[in-house]
């Protein structure tokens, strides 16, 4: 007859769970701290991945990185997750798009935490995209061979303030409307097509069929252009971003890491 | 056992100084895992306690036929709206902009110093430096600043002490530049705005053949695109400046566009 330790002995219990066929299919090696086993631990997993086994020392200080980049890509999982939920709440319809907002105020469970959460988020993300791009500058970083990532960085620092002027519009509030209204305005001044731009008259451009009214879907911020701004902000923009991000990533590791003194 | 293979808590195990140890590598688990980690916990731990504290802002429901004054766009296009004081909307809503992107992509291209390649060094890259902190800090964030807390209503300059007064009088005194030189008619004054834009971008040719040795290594195309880039930039401030001391509207006035 076992005794009452014996019976319950949590070492072999764990020994048990971790040595079972479940376990051991997802998980393929414990934390054990050996040299090997460091590396599996990014080699084996998806999202570590993405990161070499080994990185130069200067590469981990805070001082040098400003973990900028890295903060941007959290903040826009945040605001994938956060959007997401928001999306459930929210049609892009001129009738209903503010009621909604009314709604995730005072019903929607964690409504307002939400909107709170994704609209931080967004400016967060803007600013630190800025100052990425400003230490990737000061760094020196966008030298050969790094010369076409810095230019995926723009056109990522570009999508990031289209994200987030698309997004401005969809609270389809006083503040939202006449922001995005002041912003489409300059495309009705497009040298040859906007009506109002330079030599438009030769192309024959008109308030209805110019370069403004292609983004707006009309001649003033109306519905259709909430529901044009909505699948630009939640498909469109996202997806050509996740993309280039992917790339931007990827660029990194073939470029030789993280820049650092030659 | 090595060194970096033990558990090793504090920084204070790397060494201080980055640059002579060059192939000096760690494990990225745990060293640069855990300052991920521990970034994420810090950024969520913010913003979850911003997002209780402060409510996104929802005014009332949008009208289109009620225009608040004054009506800004989002913040970080504050710089692009300063700009239509200075310029007509096709220059500032789309010419610049557009020159703004192209002109950060072209930067790895036009910068043919090799030196200040991952690391931080002010002594090596001066003008690189001084450009673009200039562009950077005066005008973005600077005019995103003055965008949002200094523009009151009819985009009038207001002083933070000041009430956004929507009466406030300012005197519409602009001038042309021409004109202000004393030039009179219409083509005399388009002719010599010409030549004065012109003129601001001779520089670069003139300058050209000036420094022409120290720019071998740069290349003609180089060059030509380099310049254009900061010229038109320095371009953008000079007419800030026409504009806020002199009062000039236009430097070159034509029936199809002004500038």
């Amino acid at each position: 007859m076992p005794s009452l330790k014996e019976r319950f002995n949590l070492e072999q219990m764990k020994r048990n769970i971790v040595d079972s066929q479940v376990w051991r299919s997802m998980f393929r090696h414990g934390y054990e701290d050996t040299p090997r086993n460091r590396v599996l631990m990014v080699v084996d997993n998806l999202w570590l991945h993405l990161h070499p086994t080994k990185i130069r020392r200067h590469a981990i200080r805070v001082r040098f990185t400003w973990c900028m980049g890295g903060i941007t890509f959290l903040l826009f999982l945040y605001l994938t997750v956060t959007g997401v939920v928001l999306m459930f709440y929210y049609r892009p319809v001129g009738e209903y798009a503010y009621a909604d907002m009314k709604y995730l105020e005072f019903d929607a469970p964690f409504g307002m935490f939400m909107r709170n959460m994704h609209r931080w988020a967004a400016h967060a993300m803007v600013i630190s995209v800025w100052l990425h791009m400003l230490r990737v500058f000061m760094t020196g970083s966008y030298k050969p061979p790094r010369e076409f990532n810095w230019v995926i960085g723009v056109t990522l620092l570009t999508l990031t303030l289209l994200l987030s002027f698309t997004g401005y519009l969809l609270p389809w509030d006083q503040l939202s409307i006449w922001a995005v209204t002041v912003g489409t305005n300059m495309a009705r001044a497009t040298p040859l097509l906007g009506h109002e731009g330079p030599f438009a008259e030769m192309v024959g451009v008109t308030p209805r069929f110019d370069a403004r009214s292609a983004l707006l879907g009309g001649t003033i911020v109306g519905p259709p252009t909430l529901l044009r701004f909505y699948v630009l902000h939640c498909i469109v923009i996202p997806l050509i971003a996740s993309i280039l991000m992917m790339v931007h990533f990827w660029r990194i590791r073939k470029d030789g890491g993280i820049s650092g003194p030659l | 056992m090595a060194k970096e293979d033990k558990i090793v808590g504090t920084s204070e195990d790397l060494p201080r100084t980055s640059w002579e140890r060059v192939n000096d590598k760690v494990h990225v688990w745990p060293y640069l895992t855990r300052l991920e980690f521990m970034c994420a916990i810090i950024l969520t731990i913010m913003l979850t306690a911003w997002s209780i504290l402060v409510d996104a802002p929802l005014e009332e429901p949008a009208n289109p036929s009620a225009t608040p004054n004054p009506s800004k766009a989002p913040w970080y296009f504050l710089g692009l709206q300063e700009m239509l004081v200075y310029f007509d909307p096709w220059m500032a809503g789309v010419v610049l902009p557009t020159l703004i992107i192209v002109g950060l992509m072209a930067i790895p291209f036009i910068d043919v110093n090799p030196k200040g390649n991952g690391y931080y060094t002010f002594g090596e890259r001066r003008f690189a430096i001084l450009t673009f902190l200039f562009g950077f800090l005066v005008l973005w964030v600077w005019l995103v600043i003055q965008g949002t807390f200094l523009r009151g209503p009819g985009w009038n300059f207001f002083m933070p002490w000041e009430e956004w007064d929507p009466h406030k009088v300012v005197a519409l005194t602009n001038v042309d530049l021409p004109y202000l030189l004393g030039f009179r008619g219409y083509w005399t004054e388009a002719a010599v705005g010409a030549v004065c834009l012109l003129a601001w971008y001779a520089t670069i040719p003139a300058w050209y053949i000036w420094r022409r040795k120290s720019l071998v290594n740069v290349g003609v195309v180089r060059y030509a695109i380099k310049s254009f880039l900061f010229v038109t930039m320095m371009g953008l401030v000079a007419k800030m400046a026409l504009r806020i001391f002199l009062n000039v509207k236009y430097v070159l006035v034509t029936p199809w566009l002004n500038i």
